[in-house]
């Protein structure tokens, strides 16, 4: 750490104004007053150099030191990652509670790593190998799902001179790299990198994985694929946080990175508290042993909210390098975007829309192409993604608000939350009508393994909740009833799969996860009924007998059920009792006669 | 004054601007940001403030108090200490001003120690999760938008609509199943007329809650400043009672549209660049400091309950003020002029509110098997009946169709018999729960598809008179 030294001369806010810190740079660290708070370079002008401090600053006065560290903002990376709980700045929160009691207290520092942990390493690489950056030199079993790979970190190569099997913990030397020039490096368990840089990659890769969410509407209508970007705007009461928790725990990433920016305190104890308990159902293990979190809650200095983003955004490209797909959740980029309005004001920059700085779109834009599916650094070739799913909160539920407009531009899936479905309890109260995918074809080849005909499947339905959509405004006025039978049928069978597809219980211990193939199945179910039922409607059987069928509105709870073969089963008692509907009404019309 | 341990720190008569409640104090050494200063007017008056941005040789003081009388040759003094109030438990039963004067002729509160009534932040990793249920006796929140220990529930009001007698009922009813425990009610009052404050303090005398609340009262003939302090002063005490003293702490903060109105002139006479409707960017920032001193401590026995009030502007629910404080809170009980006017007490509507922590402290082991379910189903029972009525109003009653029809009925049952209730009236759980079966009764079996099977058949009327 080199040791500039300057003095304060300002203190307005989390802005302070330093003066005599020669040769600092934008963006680099400083420890700022006596209690040494962290903060960071944001302009300079001659000798004074304006400092935007991570903690709060009261108490803080003119003439107290200000140290440089000649570095930018750094994230510690390395093993005992995984199930922790860190701040915006990467402060263990667990640690902060055992070290200064239940109460955020300023200047208490701790490492974000354990020191004391010993961890077991098993060298892959041998005495006498060359590796260049990105190689893998060893692993350490993290937690019972998570191998972590130790890198060479970026920039190095050469020849291991030598590397140790044993228990170590980050700060012992586990190799040393002889560098082409000849100087030797010694490899840690532990390395740094720049929270603002992306960290960089062989080259890009298409996307052609969906993410598995379990989630019904996402999955099937709006799928996002692993390496892609999805926002989800939402007024507040739409279920914007139940539905990114649910994502979480089910999606099948192999690291899921949850950043709380800006959120409650009681949702994020929530999730510290019932996520341990969670089992994956894939693995059957604790969801917590491939989960981070990091919980910069809404009452936490604004200032660490703007760096909490970039925090989980590091931490997930450094698990890619290793070769995992990682989802990275943002709860809320609204409240990080008023972070960069509320230091822009202090800097008394001009403002643009409602008070945001004019290079917000900028910001979004670099957040999300952090995301992406990759071949990482390395001789292996190894392939990793980070898909990243921001939730927005636009003021007053307006969706036309700065935040919300711009990130719309810049991702490849949008869930919109509705207001009017979260009053009606219609949960995920994802509206199918606003919502969009960019990544129906390219991930097409992945559903066609379950069913050729899914994304006629697909297409058919989301065209008869349109359909369904307009009808109702019409029958709002005119009301149900005088609607023809034919346009009665769409609003029935959009009911069924409203109730019996969309809607999906996060609290029901089977309709919570739909797995893929039940998805396609339930679909595909649904989408058949129709056609049967437009056979019976034109055969002229009125809906009101087809509604009355108690098998038919049975469908809507086939999502409750495990098993196929029930779904199944059940589907073809209704079909039986659709045809003895056309065998009754044949049989009265031949009677009848012409 | 209460907040100064004694007379010290340098006295500045260096004040070179005023502007509203800013002072301008030029020639200032070693001022701290954020630090106490009192100042001293010309006739004699004293009043206290805090340095809001802090220069070389300048200082920007923010006044708390009275702002006419400002003037030039005021005096400065900066105590070097930033604002603490003393703690005891001899709090309980006591009235104070915004800035902590003691208003029911009592001396000034000894503490036994002095904390800081700005900043404090639970830690995530320390937060208990809220889950006990609390028993309102209203049915529409029991059993549609249950409340939790250590929840922040606010009430969206109108001016004109029962927001306080509400309030006051869930002050005097609000119960945990299971054993008592130690309670005490903090109330701070930002803005509110004196027949509002009479009106609490009638109805926590009745109860003899009078004798387990604190009362921080900022009225609205008082200084407009103080009430930025004012809701800090009780959640200071609430903190001290619920984490000190191990009691369960109910703060009814009322009303937030009188604090952020404060907090925007204070913005404006800083001129900052304002985000909506004048009020400053930063507002969700600052309420949350407010609202997040709500919940529970692992490991430690008492909590914090909040129920602010406010009353929406116009009746808008997009206004910044509800809209920023429904982002913060864990849900929000909104009521309806609608309601009001056909006689239904309370008015809340069930629609538009919720309670985001309801999972976690209803149901099996807590409340009733069927509770979530049944509350999923009327609130859609009654979302149909809402459409049933809007139609209703277009082609008439009578075009309905017969599911329409049924609907509509049972909205208006819903209303009078589940909604509405006595101001008096303490309903338990199962009571509530028992009315919305009786209603749900009135719709065909199956089209009860929010509620399991098992529990049709344990609870529906038709099965349990067989």
């Amino acid at each position: 750490m080199s040791q500039q030294v300057g003095v304060i001369k300002r203190i307005n806010g989390s802005l302070v104004v330093a003066e005599g810190l020669k040769g600092a740079r934008t963006g680099d660290a400083v420890y700022i007053g006596e209690l040494k708070l962290i903060g960071e370079v944001v302009r300079i002008s001659g000798d004074l150099v304006a400092l935007q401090c991570y903690e709060d600053t009261s108490g803080l006065r003119p003439g107290e030191p200000v140290f440089g560290t000649g570095a930018p903002l750094l994230a510690e990376l390395g093993p005992g990652l995984i199930g922790e709980i860190f701040d915006g700045l990467e402060r263990s929160e667990i640690e902060l509670w055992k070290l200064a009691g239940p109460f955020i207290r300023r200047g208490v520092r701790v490492a974000p790593l354990r020191r004391d942990r010993k961890w077991r390493f098993e060298p892959r690489v041998k005495p006498g190998e060359e590796v260049e950056e990105g190689d893998v030199i060893g692993v350490v079993q993290e937690s019972s799902v998570i191998e972590h790979r130790i890198l060479v970190p970026v920039g190095f190569r050469g020849v291991i001179e030598s590397i140790e099997e044993g228990s170590f913990t980050v700060d012992d030397v586990v190799a040393v790299l002889a560098a082409p020039s000849g100087e030797k490096i010694p490899l840690k368990l532990v390395q740094y990198w720049p929270v603002r840089i992306p960290r960089p990659y062989r080259e890009r890769i298409p996307i052609d994985r969906p993410l598995i969410t379990g989630q019904r509407v996402i999955d099937t209508f709006f799928p996002v694929a692993e390496g892609g970007t999805a926002a989800i705007p939402g007024g507040f009461g739409s279920g914007k946080t139940i539905t990114l928790q649910q994502i979480a725990k089910w999606s099948d990433a192999d690291v899921v990175i949850y950043v709380g920016c800006g959120e409650r305190g009681n949702e994020m104890a929530d999730i510290l508290t019932h996520f341990p308990e969670l089992e994956d159902p894939r693995t059957g293990k604790k969801l917590i042993e491939r989960a981070i979190f990091i919980a910069n809650v809404s009452n936490l200095p604004v200032a660490a909210r703007e760096a909490s983003v970039y925090m989980g955004v590091t931490m997930a490209e450094y698990f890619r390098d290793q070769g995992y797909d990682v989802a990275v959740i943002i709860d809320s980029t609204s409240r990080w975007a008023e972070a960069l309005r509320d230091i822009s004001g202090r800097l008394e920059e001009i403002p643009a829309e409602e008070g945001y700085p004019a290079y917000l779109s900028e910001r979004i834009a670099e957040l999300y192409e952090r995301a992406g599916r990759v071949v990482v650094l390395g001789k292996d070739r190894r392939v990793g993604s980070v898909t990243i799913m921001g939730a927005v909160s636009p003021p007053g539920g307006d969706f036309s608000e700065p935040v919300t407009s711009t990130t719309m531009r810049f991702v490849g899936a949008l869930w919109a939350l509705d207001t009017e479905l979260a009053y009606r309890r219609h949960f995920p109260a994802i509206n199918w009508l606003r919502s969009f995918t960019r990544y129906v074809d390219v991930l097409e080849g992945f559903w066609a393994r379950f069913d050729p005909q899914w994304k006629t499947y697909r297409e058919r339905a989301l065209a008869i909740l349109e359909e369904a959509s307009r009808l109702e405004e019409i029958a709002r006025v005119i009301g149900e009833k005088a609607l023809p039978n034919d346009q009665r049928l769409i609003l029935l069978t959009a009911e069924i799969i409203r109730e019996g597809f969309l809607v999906q219980s996060a609290y029901h211990k089977v309709d919570t996860f739909c797995p893929p193939e039940k998805q396609v199945k339930l679909l595909k179910i649904m989408i058949n009924f129709h056609e049967i039922a437009s056979e019976l409607v034109k055969l002229g059987i009125p809906v009101d007998r087809i509604r009355s069928l108690r098998s038919v509105m049975e469908l809507l709870r086939l999502k409750e059920k495990e098993s196929l073969e029930e779904i199944d089963a059940l589907y073809e008692h209704a079909k039986e009792d659709l045809m003895r509907l056309r065998a009754e009404y044949e049989a009265a019309g031949v009677a009848r006669g012409p | 004054m209460s907040f100064l341990r004694e007379k010290a720190g340098p006295i500045y008569r260096t004040v070179r601007e005023v502007r509203g409640p800013l002072l301008v104090v030029e020639g200032v050494k070693g001022a701290r940001y954020n630090e106490l200063v009192e100042v001293k007017l010309a006739d004699g008056t004293e009043i206290i403030g805090t340095v809001l941005d802090v220069s070389e040789d300048r200082a920007v003081v923010q006044v708390f108090g009275q702002t006419e009388g400002l003037s030039l040759d005021s005096a400065v003094r900066f105590t070097g200490d930033v604002m603490k109030i003393p703690l005891s438990d001899d709090l309980i039963g006591r009235i104070f001003s915004g800035s902590f004067r003691p208003l029911d002729g009592l001396p000034e509160p000894i503490g036994y120690e002095r904390r800081e009534i700005f900043v404090s932040v639970i830690n995530p990793a320390a937060r208990e999760p809220p889950s006990e249920f609390i028993q309102t006796g209203i049915s529409v929140i029991d059993g549609m938008n249950s409340l939790v220990r250590g929840q922040k529930l606010p009430i969206f009001s109108e001016a004109g609509l029962p927001h306080n007698v509400m309030a006051a009922q869930i002050a005097r009813q609000s119960t945990v199943l299971g054993p008592e425990e130690e309670f005490a009610v903090v109330f701070c009052a930002m803005g509110i007329k004196y027949e509002e404050y009479e009106y609490f303090r009638r109805e926590f005398e009745k109860t003899g809650a009078l004798d387990r609340a604190v009362m921080i009262l900022n009225l609205a003939n008082d200084p407009i400043i103080e009430r930025i302090i004012a809701p800090r002063i009780a959640l200071t005490i609430a903190e001290y009672l619920a984490f000190d003293l191990d009691m369960h702490v109910l703060a009814i903060l009322t009303d937030m549209t009188g604090y952020c109105e404060a907090l925007r002139s204070i913005s404006i006479a800083r001129e900052e660049v304002p985000a909506r409707r004048g009020y400053p960017g930063y507002m969700y920032s600052d309420l949350a400091s407010i609202y997040e001193r709500t919940g529970k401590i692992k490991g430690k026995k008492g909590s914090i309950t909040t129920m602010p009030i406010l009353t929406m502007p116009g009746g808008d629910i997009t206004h910044p003020i509800p809209d920023l404080t429904g982002y913060i809170t864990e849900g929000q009980l909104i009521l309806s002029r609608e309601l009001h006017g056909r006689g239904i007490y309370p008015p809340v509507n069930p629609l538009p509110s919720l309670s985001r922590l309801m999972k976690d402290g209803v149901g099996p082991g807590r409340t009733r098997d069927d509770h979530i379910e049944v509350s999923n189903q009327l609130y859609m029972a009654y979302a149909e009946g809402i459409k049933a009525r809007d139609l209703a109003r277009i082609i008439g009653e009578l075009s309905l169709s017969d599911r329409e029809k049924r609907y509509l009925r049972f909205a208006e049952e819903f209303e009078r018999k589940f909604i509405n209730q006595g101001v008096y009236e303490n309903r338990p759980i199962e009571k509530t729960l028992e009315i919305a079966w009786d209603l749900l009764a009135m719709l065909p079996e199956d089209e009860l598809v929010r509620i399991s099977e098992e529990n049709i058949r344990r609870y529906h009327p038709r099965y349990r008179s067989a």
